[in-house]
Parts: structure tokens; C-alpha cells; sequence
């Protein structure tokens, strides 16, 4: 009777925890300082090294093209030349890629601020971005209303604006944006479409701003050039021109580029495509070296873009040394407790119980000090969180949500708990079946 | 007899008893080798966290402004503003500028000693000030002088600034042997720029930065930006009074703009050192944690071992040897125990931080400071042995006579 039997273990496992109630604290203690510490940091990685777009971060590819040359990559004092590229384009290689059209969807895009000037109430500054229609299809962006504009807008550089689901809140609080007009820095823009709310996290489209708020709003960049509104952020190798215009011309890169490529014929065809066009453009005099080109899926981007910051690595690799000295901590105690109580094994043992009951027996006690051990680690987690939110509310990279524990890490924090604390009890119960069973019984 | 036992019988009675040694050796290892690089990093962001910005930190407060639309006459309207805020009653001076020590805002760029040089080797933070910046931000000028009115010029117009001011760190690192007041420098182009002022410090924006925090430049421009900081500094004890004026002086100036962020200058350093705060409280209070249970576990481990020996203890006692004897014994033992975990410690934390600087942005732990830790863990691997100790040496001769 299996059943009956997990029972009676979990019984003597209660009343042997009870027995010595000193070291089993400890070990408790042991287990859950180790369980809290790990768990509060790799929350944190977790929520940092996540997939944003799981269903397609295989078939989404970032575009990067060698604008600068070799030169460009050269350390000061160092004569090996580095392999990465600009991560973004210029305005040029992106209006070129855009009319190629040479994948089956593709957006440039940057991100921009605008004031934006309620009808009622005091203006603000918002967060937004200009890009192309295939942005919303690609990145799979939920819509509440209306959708995204037309290839139409977009060629006739209309004034249209996509709003995500907070900002349309706070301009629209009665739910009727769709068709009125949005009055920005820049102009009046109509609403053609409100998002549902969506913010990918990490923004793997932007890493300039890997872990920020929602983006508020979303316009045709065809418009926004038009109106001259400014790029957040431009990376220069050479004098910049004057003005917007200058901007455009120069070779500073500031557009992010995105592909949709659904399988690995269509890489191969784009990757080909792109070479050919850096080819062209150094036929034609634009580029004084030969091509090189990367197409990267999300999750390389992640990886090339260095999205989870080295400090957070360090914290995380630190934790996992404070998870392995408790649990050493906690075989030593262990074994010590085993063996303070191997007169009593030793008996059952006299009595007929196999080694395997024993083990058994040692194991089903390990387990409930490691379920013991996994709530008072869930509690430290929790504790440790409100900690890091209370210091971090300052620091938008650092979002709250980024550091909750929801129910898929509750129960990966007491399997951990569990399945570390069996791990580290298999000594320690191996131990105790070997016991001397003659000498002990003498020695009671 | 000296205090400290003769390591023979010990090292003899540690064989048989080798898993519990190397458990509590290893133990002693790991706690060294992690606690040692956590507090290597929480060290590094408390050097950052308590350098001194070369700010009058106690009266300064800054206000972010944002003008709606592009207003043609930004340079104008600019000046209107900090002029409304140097007259506000309490204010010692008041500018505005792309940046200031740990706002939080940075602007970072090479600066190269021949106009020749392709790539600089020396980043340098830089801040575009008028020549109210010394008195507006407090900066303690040690050398030289200041910009004069008449000097600065206006950002993004072709004219170019002829001097620059530097902190003493950055003089000192172009120029080693200290004749950088007069000499010329290239920061934004290749036009050659003096050194006409030293200043004791100013750190970048950010409060770190390996290799560049504390060498910054000021160049004599007014930023004219759509978006840019204006900085207050008020006489002792006036700063609450001015700082609900000037948010409402601008605005009767112009409503066609966002003033906000209007904080205090303690609330820009809260703010941009909180990820290291957050960090360094997190992984001190591990750490302390850590070694709380590894001195618990330690008398735990010992004292399971002074009962497994009561009845040779009581031998010992019964011929002759004193408490002290009994006492050094374990204390002897943990010596040994600890002492090579500690040694093994020593090279597994070198070596993890060896790893973490090759492989993440790990600043390299002075081999000086895993050996304080080592003393510290071993003094706390004695202390725990303390009272296991003395239970051991209150052990009775007499029990040596039982069950014989």
C-alpha cells in the first residue's frame, strides 16, 4: 500500500522535524535565503531575457547594412578591425529597402516625442513612433478599433495617427477617438486605429529604450518627415549637414529596419537581395568597401544588442553562489541531523525495513524541509521585490512589472526549492542506509 | 602547553570524519569566493555613490523645460527665463545648460591633444555653460578663471568657442605634468580650444563611467534647445521657497511649454544612483545573510561533532588535559578546516572574478581584499566554534567512566 506508506513517511517526517527543532530551522533558514536571494535576481533576468514575440521571433529579422566601412570599426590604439555594424540605417538604405519592397513585409521606423495638446487640461509630452503600415501585421499589434492606415495614407503622406491604448484613455476617456483629431506639435492628426495595450518587453524593435512605458502613439513616417519631427536618438561617423534635410542626407543612422521572412528560402533570398544592394552601392560609388550585410531574428538581435545589462548577469551569477553555499550548508546539516538520529533508523532497520526505506524515508523528510524551505523563500522573494520596486520606482528601465512574481514563478520558486533540497538530501540519505546497523543498536 | 594544539591527533581524528571537514571546507570556500565578489561590486557603486559631484549640493534644485511647437526665438525666450529666475528673491544665480553633474542627462565625447589625432583615447563629459555656470552650480575654481559674458556663444551657431574650463582630474590626465592651464585641446572639431580654467571636480552626468567620471569639460555656449535643464541655486535655506516660485514665474512668462522634473539636487542623485542602491542593498543584505548561516551551519556541524565525541572528550578530560585543551582542540580543528577552505576560497574568487571581468563589464577585486574577507570569515568560523567549544569543555571526566 504505497499510498499508506507516503503517508506514514510523511507522518515520521513531521514528528522528525519536530525532534530537533534547532538545526531544522537552519536548515530551513538555510534553503530559503538561498531560494529568496536567486529567485529576487532572476525574477529580474527572467523578466529582462524574455521572448517579446514568441510566435514569430523566428521569422522577424533586424537589418543591418555596413554604412561606415571597415574604418569605422577600428579600436583608437588597436589595429583589428571589429565585426559589428551599425544597428540601424541611414535615411538613404532605408528608402531604398522600403521601395525595393523585397520581402514579404517590412517597416523603417524611429522613434519620436511629441507634445500633444489636449482640448482640455495642460499639454504633455509623449512617446511615440513613425513608421510603416506593415509594423502593426509584422509585430502582430492587437487593435481595439479601427486598424492600421492605409497603404494610401502612407503614400500620400497623410496626417494619420494609430493611438495605443493609454494615451487614447487619457485624450478620448468616453472611447470615441476613432476619426477625431489629435493636435501635436507637429499638426492635427487623424485617429485611424486604437491599440489594444501592447509594450513588448524587452522592445527588441528599439533597444535604445529596451524597458520603457508603452509608446503612445504610432504615425506614417512618410508624414512625419514632412513635418520634420526630430529622431530620439542619431549615431553619427561623420559631420552632421544642417537642419532635418541635412539629417536625411547625412550618414548618420537612426532608422531601425525590420523584415518578415516566414521561412529559411526567403532569408536566403532576402539575405542575397541585400548584398546585391550593397553591391550597387558600391558600384556606385557610395560605399568605398565591399558589401557586408546581417540579418539577425529576434532573438539574435537580443543577443548582438546586449539587452540584459552585464550587471544584472553579475547579480544573477552571484545569486546562484549564495543558492549553492546554502545548499552545501544544508547537506552538512543534514547529514548531521541523519546521523544524530541513526539509532532510530537503525532500529527500523532491525525491525525489517530495507535500505530502500530508509531512503525513502530520508527523502520524503528532505522534501518537506525543501517545500518548508520554498514557502520561506517565496516570502524573502516577495520581500526582496517590494525592496528593489520600492528603490527602483525612480528608474523607468526598471518597470514594476518587470520585478512581480506571478504564479508561473511562485511555482518555479518552490520546485526549485523542492528539487535543490532533494538534490543536495541525496548524500546525506545515502549515508543513513549505510549505517552500521550492529554497532548502533550497541550503542543504545 | 600552548594555547594552540598540536595539529597531529587532529588531522588524524579529521579522516575519519572526511565528508563533514570538506563540507564545511567547501562551504567556507563558496561564501568567500561569492561574498567577496559581491562586495567588489557593491564597493565600486558606493566609490560612485559617495564621490563628490564638485557641486554646492545642498542649494541647488533644476527644472526641465520643454517648449511646445519650435519657437524661432528660443535663444530669446531663454534668456527672458533665467533672468526671470536670477531675479526670483533667494536665487544666488540661475542658467541654462544641456547638462549638470549627475542630472542624470549625459553628453559624452572624445577630446584629442593634436587635431590630427583620428580616434581620442579620453572621453570627457561635456557641459555647455554661460558665464553664470561657477556661481549657478557652485563649482569650486581652483586654477584660471572663468568664461566672461562677452565669451559665450550661442549652441549650434558656426561661431566656436575658444576655451574650455576642465576639472583638475581631466588636466591632469592630458597633460601629466601639469602645465594644462594655457595649453590647447580639440573637443568638437578641429579647431583648437585653451584651457583657460581648472575646476576641483565634476563628475558626468550619470555619476559613473569607467574612465571618464570625473574628467569633464565646460564649454562657453548657451544650449538653445527645444528640450533643455535650467539649474537654481539659492541661498542656504531658501530653496523650498524658490522652488514653488520659479515653476509658476515661467509659466506666466509663457504657457506654451511643459515645466517639469523640478527637483531638488539630492533628489537627481536618489534617482540616478537608484539601480546601484537597489543592487548594493540587495546583495549586502545576502551577504550578510550568507555569512549568518554559514557561522549557524558551522555551529551546527560542530556541535554534532563534540557529541559524537562526548565520551572521548571525557577521556581526555579524565587524563588530564584542562578545559583550555579541550577548547583550542576544536578551535585548532576549525583553524585547519576553515583555513583551507579559505585558501581554496581565495583562488575560486579570484578566479570567478578573473572570469566575470573577461566575460562581463566586472571591474578586476584588488587580490588585497579577498584576503581581508578570508581573515573575516575565519574569525567568524572561531567565533561560531565558541560555544560548541565550551560545551565540549564543560564535557565531565567523570563520563569517561560510564559504560565502561
Amino acid at each position: 500500500m504505497p499510498n499508506t506508506l507516503g503517508g506514514y513517511y510523511f507522518h515520521l517526517a513531521i514528528r522528525s522535524l519536530r525532534r530537533n527543532v534547532a538545526l531544522t530551522v537552519l536548515i530551513i533558514a538555510a534553503v530559503g535565503v538561498g531560494i529568496g536571494a536567486t529567485m529576487t535576481v532572476f525574477t529580474v533576468l527572467l523578466a529582462m531575457s524574455g521572448d517579446p514575440i514568441p510566435a514569430k521571433s523566428t521569422q522577424l529579422f533586424a537589418v543591418q547594412i555596413d554604412a561606415w566601412g571597415p574604418d569605422s570599426r577600428k579600436q583608437p590604439g588597436s589595429t583589428t578591425i571589429e565585426t559589428r555594424l551599425p544597428d540601424i540605417l541611414t535615411y538613404h538604405d532605408g528608402q531604398a529597402l522600403m521601395q525595393a519592397h523585397a520581402a514579404a513585409r517590412q517597416a523603417a521606423m524611429y522613434g519620436i516625442g511629441q507634445v500633444i495638446l489636449p482640448k482640455e487640461g495642460e499639454p504633455f509630452a509623449r512617446s511615440g513612433r513613425a513608421t510603416y503600415r506593415d509594423f502593426f501585421a509584422m509585430f502582430q499589434v492587437p487593435f481595439h478599433t479601427g486598424g492600421p492606415w492605409s497603404a494610401q495614407d502612407e503614400a500620400e503622406h497623410r496626417d494619420v495617427v494609430v493611438l495605443g491604448a493609454k494615451l487614447a484613455a487619457q485624450l478620448f476617456p468616453a472611447g470615441n477617438a476613432m476619426g477625431q483629431l489629435v493636435t501635436m506639435e507637429a499638426g492635427a492628426f487623424r485617429v485611424v486605429g486604437v491599440l489594444e495595450p501592447w509594450n513588448p518587453q524587452p522592445r527588441f524593435y528599439d533597444p535604445s529604450v529596451a524597458f520603457g512605458a508603452e509608446e503612445g502613439f504610432f504615425v506614417p513616417l512618410t508624414a512625419a518627415i514632412d513635418h520634420q519631427i526630430n529622431m530620439n536618438s542619431l549615431s553619427c561617423h561623420s559631420p552632421l549637414g544642417l537642419g532635418f534635410a541635412g539629417r536625411l542626407e547625412s550618414s548618420c543612422v537612426w532608422l531601425q529596419f525590420w523584415v518578415e521572412l516566414p521561412n529559411a528560402a526567403a532569408v536566403r533570398v532576402y539575405r542575397s537581395y541585400l548584398v546585391n544592394y550593397a553591391a550597387d552601392q558600391q558600384k556606385a560609388g557610395r560605399f568605398a568597401w565591399p558589401p557586408l550585410v546581417q540579418l539577425s531574428n529576434v532573438r539574435q538581435w537580443l543577443q548582438t544588442e546586449h539587452i540584459v545589462p552585464d550587471e544584472v548577469r553579475i547579480n544573477a551569477l552571484l545569486a546562484l553562489g549564495f543558492l549553492l553555499v546554502c545548499l552545501v550548508n544544508a547537506i552538512g546539516l543534514m547529514v548531521a541531523r541523519f546521523a544524530g538520529r541513526s539509532g532510530a533508523y537503525a532500529i527500523r532497520r532491525a525491525l525489517g525495513a530495507s535500505r530502500s526505506d530508509i531512503f525513502l524515508q530520508c527523502m520524503v523528510e528532505t522534501a518537506v524541509v525543501g517545500a518548508l524551505g520554498g514557502a520561506l523563500g517565496l516570502a524573502l522573494t516577495d520581500l526582496g521585490l517590494a525592496g528593489q520596486r520600492a528603490m527602483l520606482k525612480t528608474v523607468s528601465a526598471y518597470t514594476g512589472q518587470l520585478t512581480h512574481l506571478d504564479g508561473s514563478l511562485m511555482a518555479l520558486t518552490v520546485v526549485l526549492s523542492v528539487g535543490a533540497t532533494l538534490l543536495s538530501g541525496l548524500y546525506p540519505a545515502w549515508r543513513t542506509t549505510r549505517v552500521s546497523l550492529g554497532w548502533q543498536l550497541k550503542e543504545q | 602547553m600552548s594555547a594552540v594544539m598540536p595539529v597531529g591527533p587532529i588531522l588524524s581524528a579529521l579522516k575519519r570524519n572526511k565528508v563533514g571537514a570538506l563540507l564545511m571546507a567547501l562551504q567556507i570556500a563558496l561564501t568567500l569566493a561569492v561574498v567577496a565578489n559581491a562586495l567588489s561590486v557593491i564597493q565600486r557603486h558606493w566609490t560612485d555613490m559617495s564621490r563628490p559631484s564638485g557641486l554646492d549640493e545642498a542649494n541647488i534644485f533644476s527644472l526641465q523645460n520643454q517648449w511646445v511647437g519650435e519657437p524661432k526665438d528660443l535663444y530669446a525666450r531663454i534668456q527672458t527665463d533665467v533672468a526671470a529666475l536670477r531675479s526670483l528673491p533667494g536665487v544666488v544665480d540661475a542658467e541654462a545648460t544641456n547638462s549638470y553633474p549627475l542630472s542624470g542627462w549625459t553628453y559624452v565625447v572624445g577630446i584629442r591633444l593634436k587635431s590630427s589625432q583620428a580616434n581620442s583615447s579620453i572621453q570627457t563629459s561635456l557641459y555647455m555653460d554661460t558665464s553664470h555656470g561657477l556661481a549657478a552650480q557652485g563649482l569650486r575654481l581652483i586654477a584660471g578663471r572663468w568664461f566672461a559674458a562677452d565669451e559665450v556663444s550661442e549652441w549650434n551657431s558656426s561661431k566656436s568657442a575658444p576655451f574650455i574650463v576642465v576639472t583638475a582630474a581631466l588636466a591632469k590626465r592630458l597633460f601629466p605634468g601639469g602645465d594644462a592651464l594655457g595649453a590647447s585641446v580639440y573637443v568638437l572639431d578641429d579647431r583648437p580650444m585653451r584651457i583657460v580654467g581648472i575646476v576641483e571636480q565634476a563628475s558626468s552626468g550619470s555619476g559613473s563611467g569607467s574612465g571618464y567620471v570625473d574628467l569633464s569639460t565646460f564649454v562657453p555656449y548657451q544650449f538653445v534647445n527645444n528640450l533643455l535643464l535650467y539649474v537654481v541655486r539659492t541661498k542656504p535655506g531658501q530653496q523650498a521657497a524658490v522652488m514653488q516660485e520659479a515653476k509658476q514665474r515661467l509659466l506666466d512668462i509663457s504657457r506654451v511649454r511643459i515645466v517639469d522634473s523640478i527637483q531638488r539636487f539630492s533628489e537627481s542623485r536618489t534617482k540616478v544612483f537608484a539601480v546601484a542602491a537597489a543592487t548594493s542593498w540587495l546583495l549586502g543584505t545576502v551577504c550578510a545573510l550568507l555569512l549568518a548561516i554559514t557561522a549557524c551551519g558551522t555551529v551546527g556541524l560542530t556541535m554534532l561533532w563534540v557529541a559524537q565525541r562526548r565520551r572521548q572528550i571525557g577521556m581526555r578530560r579524565a587524563l588530564g588535559a584542562r578545559r583550555i585543551d579541550i577548547l583550542s582542540y576544536f578551535h585548532t580543528e576549525n583553524l585547519l578546516i576553515a583555513g583551507s577552505g579559505a585558501l581554496l576560497g581565495i583562488a575560486g574568487g579570484l578566479g570567478l572574478n578573473l572570469w566575470l571581468t573577461k566575460h562581463l563589464a566586472m571591474t578586476r577585486m584588488s587580490p588585497a581584499y579577498i584576503v581581508v574577507g578570508a581573515c573575516i570569515v575565519l574569525l567568524l568560523s572561531q567565533l561560531a566554534v565558541l560555544w560548541p567549544a565550551i560545551r565540549a569543555a564543560a564535557v565531565p571526566p567523570s563520563l569517561a567512566a560510564r559504560g565502561l
